[in-house]
């Protein structure tokens, strides 16, 4: 048992996950990330370094991982905004990499050392044009080992670009906590082509649609553009080509949903009310349900781990179990709306909102619950 | 026998998108004689590229090619070469491109010394989002954004690598191949941060609006323009007014190249964790 922030966690965890390049810019609160790497990758071998800006470290990343070595940046709010046009670049070139986002209050500046949990839409749709993304959001210190990790797995299952949201909260928080055995962890690396290089594709559709991924230096030789391409790689505008590439890149994560997925229930079994909650708030929400259990509401708790894609079906199937679903987060409604749109008129759906830096505790939900129960 | 381009070129990718006279093909060129000079091996080469019509350059060479975001190039680059510090990367750009939106990566990347060279095709225009002003434009030059002239100071791109730190710096314009070719090579070859400007030519975005519609009279242009080094060291300032200096400008092999730099840290933290 030894004692980490969640920043240090998602340090020790990339590395363990085989992380081998890190580039970044410094931001609060996210910083410790950078700082732990940039002590932690010489002593296996990786290579860290502090770009000029933001978008030169999402920039270097997906050099890094193009050339084959796992790669991370880790950032906060504004620096987020700045790496959007970079992510979409990973996203079209299907990219393997892992952005962490510890979000602060926005917009802009805002309050750059307090929590927030405002940047969920931003993960979806900050970058621009239709694309499919993943992104991940644990509660726990354990947690944050273990999602990283899986972060790097999705990313070069998927050959996807993966970001972790974190919030100040969590990041900063220090818990006691119990790594795995090395050989517990499981590595998932990217899939090779097995075919000569004068007939590979790096953007053929597959039976997964995810296409093998040579790495540059590896003999393949082929093109990685920004722009749309055919299955070569090389630019076309092709309307039938175009469309669908575009539609692949979104298969490749619709159809393997029950891999992606992951949350946590806890008393959902008779639950009448669901709490749907995240992040830190994912603490709060356990602590409010559990309390509420004890005097007896029939109260439940969902905890998406994976936030996008969004676990829809599931979040459909309670909205016709439950009367009401209570979404606590530190933003003005994002995942609310996320969450109406799936119950329709299935379920009430509430939202309890706060902006101010300050975390959702448990007695605020245990109220609200009391309140509409 | 004449010179074959085509082992570093994806010959079906030809005829490629750039204008009838434009400058990029000499370049491209003599971008594919230095590495032919230098015996590199395809595979061990990363080609990377922004955005504009230079940027288009990587798609059509048979190496790993990356054409990135635009003024990003030199970002990508140098996650390239850490994750592989023996291998060649060489990146290509515009003037827009490696001086207006990527100038803060051209600056750290000199300041940095790493082992990547930078070849610049400076044609004094934006081409490909229709003849905008750039960086380079001369004064008094038109563009789509400069009807009345150019009103900006323009940036002297080898002035400010030297300035920042790079390691290699040479100039020559296009209507001199031959030079630039060996430039080039000589700036492959160099461990460190290699920046190559090849003062160059667009005759529709910038001749067309500045009477140079014709692409050798808009050579002449761009070579009358250019200075050998020699020439310019016995030239008063107000002489040079309006001219470049070309030549091997800069070749110093002092400064510590930063990946070797870098490795130095990883064996001492290895050997730490021992």
């Amino acid at each position: 048992m030894k004692l980490y922030s969640g920043n240090e966690m998602v340090a020790e965890a990339a590395i363990a996950a085989g992380c081998r390049f890190f580039a970044g810019y410094p931001i609060t609160p996210s910083s410790e990330i950078a700082e732990r790497m940039s002590k932690l990758l010489p002593e296996v071998g990786g290579r860290f370094i502090q770009m000029e800006d933001e978008l030169a470290s999402m920039a270097a990343i997906i050099g890094g991982s193009l050339a084959g070595r796992k790669s991370m940046t880790a950032t906060s709010g504004p620096g987020f905004s700045l790496k959007q046009e970079n992510l979409g670049f990973a996203t079209i070139a299907e990219v393997p990499c892992v952005i962490v986002n510890v979000m602060r209050g926005g917009p802009s500046t805002g309050l750059p050392t307090a929590p927030s949990q405002s940047d969920v839409m931003q993960a979806r749709w900050g970058t621009h044009g239709d694309h499919p993304i993943i992104a991940l959001t644990p509660s726990y210190m354990r947690e944050i080992f273990d999602e990283t990790v899986r972060a790097f797995n999705l990313a070069e299952k998927y050959r996807t670009p993966v970001i972790l949201l974190l919030d100040e909260v969590i990041a900063h928080l220090h818990e006691g906590v119990a790594l795995p055995d090395p050989d517990e962890i499981e590595i998932v690396d990217r899939k090779k082509p097995t075919v000569p290089p004068e007939e590979y594709e790096p953007f053929a559709d597959t039976e997964d649609h995810v296409p093998p991924m040579a790495n540059f230096f590896e003999g393949y030789r082929y093109h990685v553009t920004g722009l749309s391409h055919n299955q070569k790689g090389l630019p076309t505008t092709d309307f039938e080509v175009v469309h669908a590439i575009q539609v692949r890149r979104q298969k490749k994560i619709d159809e393997h949903l029950e891999d992606i997925l992951k949350w946590e229930e806890i008393d959902m079994d008779d639950a009448e009310i669901a709490v749907l909650a995240y992040g830190s708030i994912g603490r709060s929400a356990t602590d409010a349900v559990r309390e509420l259990r004890n005097e007896g509401l029939k109260v439940g708790l969902f905890r998406p781990l994976t936030i996008w894609p969004f676990p829809e079906q599931r979040v459909a199937e309670i909205a016709k179990q439950v009367k009401t679903i209570i979404v606590p987060e530190m933003n003005l409604g994002q995942i609310v709306l996320e969450v109406e749109r799936i119950a329709k008129s299935d379920a009430r759906v509430i939202g309890i909102n706060q902006v101010g830096g300050v975390m959702i505790r448990p007695r605020e939900i245990v109220s609200r619950v009391k309140e509409v129960a | 026998m004449a010179f074959n381009y085509d082992e570093y070129v994806r010959t079906e990718t030809i005829p490629h998108m750039w204008c009838p006279g434009c400058g990029i093909g000499i370049v491209m060129k003599a971008i594919i004689r230095a590495f032919t000079a230098l015996q590199w091996d395809k595979n061990d080469i990363a080609f990377v590229s922004g955005i504009g019509c230079t940027s288009r350059m990587p798609g059509y060479m048979d190496m790993n090619t990356l054409h990135t975001t635009h003024g990003r190039a030199l970002a990508f680059a140098t996650g390239i070469k850490l994750a592989h510090p023996e291998k060649h990367v060489v990146v290509v750009g515009g003037d827009g491109d490696a001086t207006a939106i990527g100038g803060n990566h051209l600056i750290h990347a000199a300041r940095r010394n790493i082992d990547i060279t930078l070849i610049i095709n400076d044609n004094n225009i934006y081409g490909m989002t229709g003849g905008q002003y750039s960086p380079t434009t001369p004064a008094h030059m038109i563009a789509s954004t400069a009807p009345y002239g150019m009103v900006e100071p323009n940036f002297d791109i080898a002035r400010l690598a030297m300035g920042a730190g790079a390691t290699y710096v040479a100039r020559e314009t296009i209507a001199k191949g031959i030079m630039l070719e060996k430039y080039i090579r000589t700036g492959m070859a160099h461990k460190g941060f290699s920046v190559i400007v090849a003062e160059s030519t667009c005759p529709i975005q910038f001749g067309r609006r500045n009477r140079l519609a014709d692409p050798v009279e808009l050579m002449h242009w761009v070579r009358d323009h250019g200075v050998p080094k020699t020439k310019a060291a016995k030239m008063e300032p107000d002489e040079l007014q309006g001219k470049f200096v070309t030549g091997e400008l800069v070749r110093d092999d002092s400064r510590p190249e930063f990946t070797e730099v870098y490795q130095q840290i990883i064996d001492q933290a290895m050997k730490k964790g021992d």
